[in-house]
């Protein structure tokens, strides 16, 4: 099977003609440089075309609750955003922290084969913080774990996350942090603030991320091994990163398009499709997170995907759980909030969307160059595309999108998934 | 006037002095012999209280049933809520059975605007007390006793400069006093510790402060919050008895009050703690009344959000 794309542009950089053939990109040229009678010719003039995009960051929900989400349901969802891998985060029931668990998922992810699922792994047994998972188990798994996350908890005991970062040394591991220092955050609702207390909800203040994030670099630095941080959501663990940065610290650190782009004005509405956490923060959090991006100070975007049953967000704001979903508007936010504004390039959403992320991940065929002899996993994006979002509208098991009705710029057109389509002209091929 | 009462910031200036002129006519005919008013006959009120406020709640008994509404109380505490429904279908099951006016006490901030705002009912919101958010009608009735005191029961509260002491930052009625107060013109001060103050109270209207005994002598009202006993467990200040030493209301002090000053408190006491019983129970201290008070204000804003506009069985035969 071959198929051959015309004059789109690379990055946004060059316009060239890639002949597919079977997983692999086998040759590239000027336009019209390249003949073949027998491929299938898609026209991709005007269009933008990326690496696939990997997302470190996904709820999946299975095993456990797949009345939220299924692998297969999100595995749609990520095809139809762009995505050619995504991360799928360890709090599931039973939690991701044997070999046994991360290898289920892993097989279900091939099983389906829109997408590569490759499954994080808890960092403690049952992500309770007490004990340390099998974490050698699941990295030697079939599913060859790299990132393990408590997600949803933070690592907080100070011993057991300098255990975790000392131990995954050993093959290379990274410990991707959910911040949030507990006893600061109990109850907490929404980012603590003027807002907070005249809506009479509970505070969740910035200092509890960023209490974490510096005790989590400055053990990283003294055990030297890697740490990522979880969306990053406040100016100060900007600061923080920064300073780590330049000391040359093993860190990297995610940013999710809801902080790029949603403001903690939101909360005025108790509308709990708006409750996440780390919570929407304030204005300037948001200029300082959009810049950081841009200058690589956070590495990438990640959607923390996190699918709930409307039951589960349409009550009142306390009860209702956290979380947004993210994978099919993440491009289009980031191209609205970053491209629109002249802060980043297409080439800069390539790294921070699927370069950097396939690094930090150590995918061998994700985020790669589009060049000769690479597997062929791209996005292909329509930079001039203006569309309202529709919550309703989605291979996701559930609509507790916050972007409902609101107008976003760019949209992905096509999916290739190791060669063909997983999404063609924005309808998922299963 | 908007149609929900959900928070005192939906309430203009006009509106307030309303509610508050309403209430004073409507006390008088309380005062009379027959207690009873037709204006509401036929229409259902249902008080939804999903946390326990027997205060409240017989307030806006009293307040319905001397308007010849039809009272449906509704507790949480062993109905379905209890065995998980919702917020919605408990909302739809009300708004099945005709309900008119709904009095919502809940322990969510915000779910009183989630049932005016969702389209699962068409009727009036009445929020009586939500969370840690606001608490309007506790707002209009300590409005109503400092105005009757101290400004003839006409006009506003422009002014005149009210303490409110204590638990601030999980206070509800704090809150809606903030708001209300600043609307008929008055200076509310926010006076706690530290730790009960929210973050960003330099942003409330009016002013705030960590020293009891320097306010108390410019002030026409001090009004005393309780301090609930979980916060005793939390850090929230070291011991009761400290508390009490900083922030109580005892004779010493208040005899550095103002001559008129009032002495409010929302209620239930707790009597040695934020307030003593010599304080409490003397001249300038309005409890009593307000507890009174109360009930004329809740039948003015029924009458209004409910008689005002379909009063065709009311008091105009």
């Amino acid at each position: 099977m071959k198929i051959l794309l015309k004059n789109g542009s690379v990055k946004g950089e060059k316009v060239l003609d890639i002949l597919i053939e079977n997983d692999k990109i086998i040759k590239i040229g000027a336009p019209n440089s390249i003949q073949d009678n027998e491929a299938e010719i898609i026209d991709l003039t005007g269009l933008i075309v990326l690496p696939g995009l990997v997302d470190l960051h996904t709820h999946l929900r299975e095993p456990g609750r797949e009345d939220a989400e299924t692998i297969s349901t999100g595995s749609a969802s990520a095809a139809k955003g762009g995505y050619t891998a995504v991360h799928a985060m360890a709090n599931t029931l039973p939690v991701a922290d044997t070999a046994g668990v991360v290898e289920q998922v892993w097989n279900l992810g091939k099983s389906v084969g829109l997408v590569d699922v490759y499954p994080i792994g808890a960092v403690t047994i049952g992500l309770l913080g007490e004990n340390l998972a099998e974490l050698s188990a699941m990295a030697d798994s079939k599913a060859r774990v790299r990132i393990f996350s408590d997600d949803g908890n933070c690592v907080s005991d100070p011993v057991l996350m300098r255990r975790a970062l000392e131990y995954v040394k050993a093959f290379n591991g990274v410990i991707a942090q959910h911040a949030q220092e507990p006893r600061l955050t109990k109850n907490a609702q929404m980012n603590e603030s003027t807002l907070s207390g005249q809506l009479g909800l509970t505070g969740w203040p910035a200092v509890a991320e960023e209490a974490i994030v510096a005790r989590d670099v400055l053990l990283t630095e003294h055990v030297q091994s890697k740490l990522h941080v979880c969306h990053a959501s406040t100016a100060g663990t900007v600061e923080i990163l920064r300073w780590a940065k330049d000391k040359k610290v093993n860190v990297t650190a995610e940013v999710t398009p809801h902080h790029l782009f949603l403001s903690q004005i939101h909360c005025e509405s108790y509308d709990a499709k708006f409750k996440v956490n780390p919570p929407l923060r304030r204005e300037e959090d948001i200029t300082e997170l959009r810049k950081a991006l841009a200058q690589g100070i956070i590495d990438v975007v990640a959607t923390d995907h996190a699918p709930h049953p409307r039951e589960d967000k349409e009550g009142e704001w306390n009860s209702a759980a956290f979380g947004m979903t993210g994978l099919e508007t993440a491009l289009a936010v980031v191209a609205t909030a970053m491209i629109e504004t002249k802060l980043m390039t297409w080439t800069d959403v390539a790294r921070v969307m699927s370069e950097k992320p396939a690094e930090i991940g150590q995918l061998t065929e994700h985020g790669r160059p589009i060049a000769e002899n690479e597997i062929a996993n791209l996005c292909i994006i329509d930079p001039n595309a203006s569309w309202k979002v529709d919550a309703k509208d989605t291979h996701s098991l559930s609509t507790n999108n916050p972007f409902d009705g609101m107008t976003l710029k760019s949209k992905v057109v096509h999916t290739i998934f190791r060669g063909r389509f997983s999404m063609k002209s924005g309808q998922v091929q299963k | 006037m908007k149609k929900h009462l959900v928070s005192a910031s939906d309430l203009t200036k006009d509106d307030a002095v309303l509610v508050l002129d309403t209430a004073k006519e409507l006390a008088a005919i309380s005062d009379g012999l027959v207690k009873k008013l037709p204006t509401l006959r036929g229409r259902t009120v249902v008080n939804l209280f999903f946390e326990d406020s027997t205060r409240t709640r017989i307030s806006f008994e009293a307040a319905s049933k001397r308007l010849s509404a039809d009272v449906i109380n509704f507790s949480a505490k062993g109905s379905s809520v209890s065995k998980g429904e919702s917020l919605k279908d408990t909302a739809q099951t009300l708004q099945s059975m005709g309900a008119d006016a709904v009095v919502i006490r809940h322990g969510s901030s915000g779910a009183p605007h989630l049932l005016a705002t969702r389209n699962w009912i068409n009727a009036v919101v009445i929020n009586a007390g939500d969370g840690t958010h606001e608490h309007p009608t506790q707002a209009l009735l300590d409005a109503y006793t400092i105005r009757k005191q101290l400004r003839n029961n006409t006009g506003d509260l422009s002014g005149l400069r009210i303490a409110i002491v204590g638990d601030i930052l999980h206070s509800r009625v704090a809150r809606s006093n903030a708001i209300l107060l600043k609307t008929l013109g008055a200076t509310p001060i926010m006076v706690a510790p530290p730790t009960l103050l929210p973050v960003g109270i330099q942003d409330w209207s009016g002013e705030y402060s960590y020293n009891l005994d320097e306010v108390l002598p410019k002030v026409d009202a001090v009004m005393m919050l309780r301090v609930q006993q979980e916060r005793m467990n939390d850090a929230y200040f070291p011991t009761a008895r400290e508390y009490a030493r900083n922030f109580g209301l005892n004779i010493r002090r208040q005899k550095t009050m103002q001559k008129h000053a009032l002495v409010l408190h929302p209620g239930p006491m707790n009597r040695g703690m934020e307030i003593t019983a010599e304080v409490a129970d003397s001249a300038n201290s309005v409890v009593i009344e307000q507890v009174a008070n109360g009930v004329s204000v809740r039948m003015a804003v029924l009458y209004l959000l409910l008689g005002g506009t379909n009063n065709e069985t009311g008091d105009n035969k």
